[in-house]
């Protein structure tokens, strides 16, 4: 083995990844809402659609969109691999377990990032799908052609059961995120008096604005566009 | 017999040094030809597989635990001696040795304890460079503290953890060579018996603690630094687990056991709370440094408080008897340990003990507190203060402290000469199992250096000399000896199984610990230890008539590990009334009654007893031979202590 | 001094806390106890009814109480591991009711019967790890943890031969924080309260230790190296960072261990000479 899969098939090193990847999906996330913003800007759409064609055609956000793809595949796959040798060691559990001094996200960080994966299956398919391949109407700004997703992403959310999937998809995020946030730099080794604090408190505040923003929006449509 | 000590001859100074030079060396590529076997992993045993290891010699470590760092060494927590006079305050070698001889009450060897003097600078050279975290100043060098017995502060700490790190230190070396592959462990494996071949030490039996398995291993030689052999007294403040059967059993094999009488017994350890007490915890000495003891002055109000009619506090002071200060002015509450311990014991037996049990006295922080602030002594003895919460209850910032003196430290052992080597050749033993270096009463913070000094600093010297006159050719593991003393262990095995008598082995324990401590505790005298000695032999057959062990010893069987240990010490028992009737002094840990200065002090008879008494082993149910090495003091005076 | 992220949101179980003085002489009990006659067998929970318990007693007294009855009876006693009963041999490790070294954050050697209360249900199992194979009833091998230590877990200066004590002055802080890592216990209760039976805390005690002090220096990196690999070998889980170890560690063992063993592998990977 290179010193490379060596390190990577370590618990740690396979730590490491979670972390790297885990961090790189939060810049993602910090970018995707605030450029998810421009929904509520009240033009009818104008903002986000350009901001739409911007980021499918852009090749510096393309090559970002393909960390950020990749990202979230060795997110999963290297989480699957850790929780099966994590399940591994212990093969015969407790007969009683009471509630132990720990976060209940930090215990299940599996199931919820399930929920989130399931969910990034459904929004992708609904939305990043459509942009790419779908036969979307087509709206002229300005003497330019833009795919109007700002319609598909409308007439999505007048539909409750996508409002409401939407915004319990986002708590899951905020408990994963409550968890991981923090988690990721005790991973990367960054613990110190000094500005762990900081982190914790941010992580915080990052795991609650970040999903209600996001949660927001759809329920922003569903009330303003029906 | 007069006992050889081989101690060299010439100027105390230079004894070890010509020892060395004249000692006989292992050519290094015949190193890996010998086997050594180590029984017991704690400071001695750690420290000297490791370094025989390190010399190249193959080694076979042993221990009963499942693993080699939780020796009982563990436990130690105020520190370990060293002359290194880091303090400018005066200390040197000869001071160290000095202190020690007389801390001992001028019975032991003065050549060994030169030698322990010695070496102690280079145990803590040691231990640093492993990365033992010792105590710091600001200034980033090494700390100090005094301790009992010594007018200079030449004791090096981590924290209240000082054994342990030690321990984790040598356990950490240990566990090098074994990865090394040059030390092969066997932890949860305990050894049964020694196996002697034309009167040399040439292996050992053992058992297998998980499988039963009983094996037998050869060697060029055997160390046993298999630790102290308290908990004779059923209560002690060792581990559970410590035990004499290793000693035991090769004292059955030839090798002498000294001083067997000389037990230390700690003044400070938190009471005995009932029947159900399975062993006892140490509070450090130096809380002796704030608190002050007492007892109510009249039996009455001691029954009251007793039934809990009345709380310590509602006692004036007028009613108090602060009888430490009363008796002895000068070092009040700071008297040594033996002098403390008895005095307890005599109030108690007054009837003035304090607690539901009646055996126990105050240490009282009250006056500290208000003198200090209760932050201040929190500050000072704020883990102690948290300990002794934890285990009894009770908040000694409120209400003072329960303390009564336990069994700690067992000074007598397996004898020794110069090189370590018992009676048997090829036997040696190290650390708290032998009788070297403390004489009658061991000074504080000396148990550490001592097992160290002989792992690290003596035994590789002086196993080489016996080595290299036996030369290299393997140890015939198919001799006769070898089945003949496997056959013995399973014997008796056998037979403890086959009893299946009514009464526990816990049962017969407790019975014996009672006698000992009643007998052969604090205060001894003819007409108890006489007494004494019926009832144990009486205990002993009806041990071996209704003890009940269960299960098989195909399997991880405690009771059955119990069992057999209790035997031996019911043997010993009788060994150590045996050595504490035939000393007709007192010295150190050793009080008899019939001997003591007109004021109650303990009194030496140096014209007839500056001796260590050396017992052979004859027969089962025999008598044993008493033997004796003179003890000659050429380079200190001897006197006589005084505390007034 | 070495505060953690998850000291901010782990509620930490007082260290010697003692409850309002109860003093019961004569407690009544129902324990549920994990019997296993060896490796091989399959293993089921048995439940004792115990009578007579003093609040003074110390948990494996009250177990003392139960083997001398049992035995009285004919029946096998229960097994487990103790030994200095002084919380610092490392050696007693009961997981009581849902808790390595039960309720306190303490061994289960310093666990006294008055943290219990008359008529409680008390649940005894053995550690559970892979790498902590059941031997009998509530004892379990270890080994692994000694071979994490075999893997690097040393200095490698032979005796003798060493510079003097004081020629490195190390810095009291450091030293102090060593002293911190270096009181590991080796009990495995924190491979025990881990979901995922992660000796993360175990191994990254040791390691940090060695890497604040100046004598750790030479092999700093290969010991990382060596002590995480053996650790994964033995089959230990991998960290999710969720603190049960930290909370439940009766040496208060922190999880800047953890951190520092991740930088410090993370280097070592990166800088080592092994490829
Ligand atoms: C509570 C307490 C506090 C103390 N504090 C101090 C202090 O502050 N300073 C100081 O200097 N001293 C102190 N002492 C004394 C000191 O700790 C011991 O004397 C010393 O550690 C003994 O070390 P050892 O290596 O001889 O034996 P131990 O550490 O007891 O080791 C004995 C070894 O032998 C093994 N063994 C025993 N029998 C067998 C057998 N039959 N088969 C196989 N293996 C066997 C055991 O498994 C163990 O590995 C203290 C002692 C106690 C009890
Ligand atoms: C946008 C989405 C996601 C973000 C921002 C994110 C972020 C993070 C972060 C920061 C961590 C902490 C890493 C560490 O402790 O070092 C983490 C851990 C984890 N994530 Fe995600 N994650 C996301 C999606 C997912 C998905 C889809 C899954 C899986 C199916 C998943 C499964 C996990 C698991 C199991 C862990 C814990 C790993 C462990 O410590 O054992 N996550 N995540
Ligand atoms: S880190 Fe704590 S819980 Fe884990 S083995 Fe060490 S002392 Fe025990
Ligand atoms: S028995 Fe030693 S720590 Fe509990």
């Amino acid at each position: 083995m290179s010193w490379v899969t060596k390190t990577l098939s370590s618990t740690i090193g396979r730590k490491l990844i979670m972390a790297l990847t885990g961090l790189f999906l939060i810049l993602f996330l910090t970018g995707h809402v605030s450029g998810n913003l421009l929904l509520f800007k009240g033009d009818g759409g104008e903002a986000f659609n350009i901001y739409a064609k911007f980021m499918t055609t852009n090749p510096a956000v393309k090559l970002l969109s393909w960390l950020t793809y990749s990202s979230i595949f060795f997110h999963v796959i290297f989480s699957a691999w850790l929780s099966w040798t994590n399940k591994k060691s212990r093969p015969i559990g407790y007969g009683v377990s009471t509630p132990p001094s720990t976060t209940v996200s930090s215990r299940n960080m599996g199931i919820l990032g399930t929920i989130i994966l399931i969910f990034i299956v459904v929004h992708m398919q609904s939305f990043w799908a459509q942009m790419h391949w779908g036969d979307l109407p087509i709206v002229t700004y300005e003497g330019e052609q833009y795919k109007d997703l700002f319609s598909i992403v409308s007439f999505a959310f007048q539909n409750e059961l996508m409002v409401i999937g939407y915004v319990v998809a986002m708590a899951f995020l905020a408990f994963h995120l409550s968890h991981g946030f923090a988690s990721a730099f005790q991973t990367l080794g960054l613990n110190h008096a000094k500005y762990s604090p900081a982190i914790a408190v941010i992580g915080k505040i990052y795991c609650i604005l970040v999903p209600i923003l996001f949660a927001s929006m759809p329920v922003y449509i569903y009330f303003t566009q029906s | 017999m007069i006992l050889d000590s081989k101690a060299p001859i010439g100027p105390l100074a230079e004894k070890w040094t010509k020892h060395k030079f004249n000692s006989k060396l292992v050519n290094p590529a015949n190193k890996r030809k010998y086997e050594v076997i180590v029984v017991g992993t704690g400071l001695a045993g750690a420290s000297a597989a490791a370094s025989l290891a390190e010399l190249g010699y193959k080694v076979k470590a042993f221990c009963f635990q499942d693993s080699p760092r939780r020796a009982h060494s563990i436990a130690a927590q105020g520190g370990i001696n060293a002359a290194k006079n880091y303090q400018n305050d005066g200390d040197s070698v000869f001071r160290l040795f000095y202190d020690t001889i007389k801390g001992g009450d001028y019975r032991s060897r003065e050549s060994n304890v030169y030698r322990l003097a010695e070496v102690s600078v280079n145990i803590i050279d040691q231990c640093v460079a492993q990365g033992v975290p010792f105590a710091r100043e600001y200034g980033g060098l090494l700390a100090n503290r005094s301790f009992g017995g010594a007018q200079v502060s030449r004791t090096f700490y981590a924290r209240g953890q000082t054994g342990q790190q030690l321990l984790l230190g040598a356990y950490s070396a240990l566990s090098r060579q074994v990865a090394n592959g040059k030390v092969k462990l066997y932890p949860r494996t305990e050894m049964m018996d020694v196996v002697t071949i034309d009167g040399h030490a040439r292996g050992i039996v053992t058992r297998n603690l998980i499988t039963g398995a009983i094996e037998t291993h050869a060697a060029h030689a055997v160390l046993l630094c298999t630790g102290g052999y308290g908990n004779v007294f059923f209560l002690s403040t060792n581990a559970m687990g410590s035990n004499v059967t290793a000693a035991w059993r090769a004292h059955k094999k030839g090798a002498y056991f000294a001083n067997p009488c000389y037990t230390q017994i700690h003044p400070t350890c938190i009471p005995v709370s009932g029947d159900h007490q399975s062993k006892l915890t140490l509070m450090s000495e130096s809380l002796r440094n704030d608190g002050r003891v007492w007892v109510p002055k009249t039996k009455e109000t001691a029954e009251k408080l007793r039934k809990g009619e009345i709380k310590p506090k509602d006692i004036k002071d007028e009613d108090r008897d602060y009888y430490l200060e009363r008796k002895y002015p000068s070092f009040g509450n700071l008297v040594p340990r033996d002098v403390a311990s008895r005095n307890a014991k005599d109030v108690c037996d007054e009837g003035r003990g304090v607690n539901e049990t009646g055996q126990a006295v105050f240490l009282d922080f009250r006056d500290a507190i208000n003198r200090d602030s209760e932050d201040a002594i929190r500050a000072r003895y704020g883990n102690l203060f948290d300990m002794y919460q934890q285990i009894t209850g009770e908040n000694p910032y409120q209400t003072p402290m329960k303390i009564y003196p336990a069994v700690h430290y067992t000074m007598g052992g397996l004898w020794v000469d110069y090189n370590l080597s018992t009676t048997v050749p090829g036997l040696y033993s190290l650390g708290e199992a032998n009788f070297s270096d403390h004489g009658a009463n061991r000074l504080g913070a000396s148990a550490l250096m001592q097992g160290l000094a002989d792992g690290y600093f003596v035994i590789p010297y002086t196993i080489g000399d016996y080595l290299a006159q036996i030369g290299p050719a393997p140890v015939d593991a198919n001799h006769p000896a070898f089945a003949e003393a496997e056959k013995g262990v399973k014997d008796a095995i056998q037979k403890l199984l086959s009893i299946n008598g009514s009464k526990t082995v816990d049962y017969f324990h407790k019975k014996l610990g009672h006698i000992m401590w009643e007998y052969c505790g604090m205060a001894r005298n003819a007409e108890g230890l006489t007494k004494a000695k019926g009832m144990i032999q009486d205990l002993k057959k009806e041990f071996w008539k209704d003890v009940k062990v269960l299960g098989a010893n195909e399997e991880l069987n405690q009771t059955l590990e119990k069992a057999s240990r209790v035997a031996d010490f019911l043997e010993l028992g009788e060994l150590m009334i045996d050595d504490a009737l035939n000393r007709n002094e007192s010295c150190g840990g050793h009080f008899r009654t019939e001997s003591q200065t007109p004021e109650g002090e303990a009194l030496r008879d140096d014209e007839n007893y500056a001796y260590v008494a050396a017992w052979k082993f004859i027969a089962e149910n025999a008598p044993e031979e008493l033997n004796k090495e003179p003890l000659e003091f050429e380079n200190v005076k001897l006197t006589q202590r005084s505390y007034k | 001094m070495s505060k953690t992220i998850h000291r901010v949101k782990v509620v930490r179980r007082a260290r010697f806390h003692v409850a309002i003085e109860k003093k019961y002489k004569h407690m009544k009990l129902t324990l549920k106890i994990w019997r296993q006659k060896n490796a091989g067998d399959k293993g089921s929970f048995v439940t004792y009814p115990i009578d007579g318990i003093s609040t003074d007693m110390s948990f494996l007294e009250m177990m003392d109480v139960l083997n001398e009855e049992l035995t009285a009876n004919g029946e096998d006693p229960v097994h487990f591991d103790h030994d200095c009963r002084e919380g610092i041999c490392g050696m007693c490790s009961l997981y009581i009711n849902g808790h390595p070294h039960g309720p306190k954050q303490t061994t289960t050697c310093q666990l006294h019967m008055r943290s219990f209360s008359d008529g409680d249900t008390i649940t005894i199992e053995p550690w559970r790890a892979k790498a902590f194979p059941v031997v009998k009833d509530l004892v379990v091998d270890r080994s692994s943890f000694d071979r994490i230590i075999q893997a690097g877990g040393y200095v490698s200066v032979n005796t003798g031969g060493v510079p003097d004590a004081n020629e490195i002055p190390i810095p009291k802080r450091i030293a102090d924080e060593a002293f911190d890592s270096a009181t590991c216990i080796g009990c495995g209760a924190c491979v025990a309260a881990c979901k995922n039976a992660s000796a993360m805390l175990f191994t990254s005690a040791k390691i940090s230790q060695l890497a604040m002090l100046p004598q750790g220096q030479v092999e700093r990196m290969s010991r990382a190296e060596k002590m995480v690999a053996q650790m994964d070998a033995e089959g230990f889980g991998a960290c999710t960072n969720t603190g049960a170890c930290e909370a439940e560690c009766p040496k208060g063992i922190s999880l800047t261990n953890i951190a520092r063993m991740n930088r410090e592998y993370f280097a070592a990977s990166v800088k080592s000479e092994t490829v």
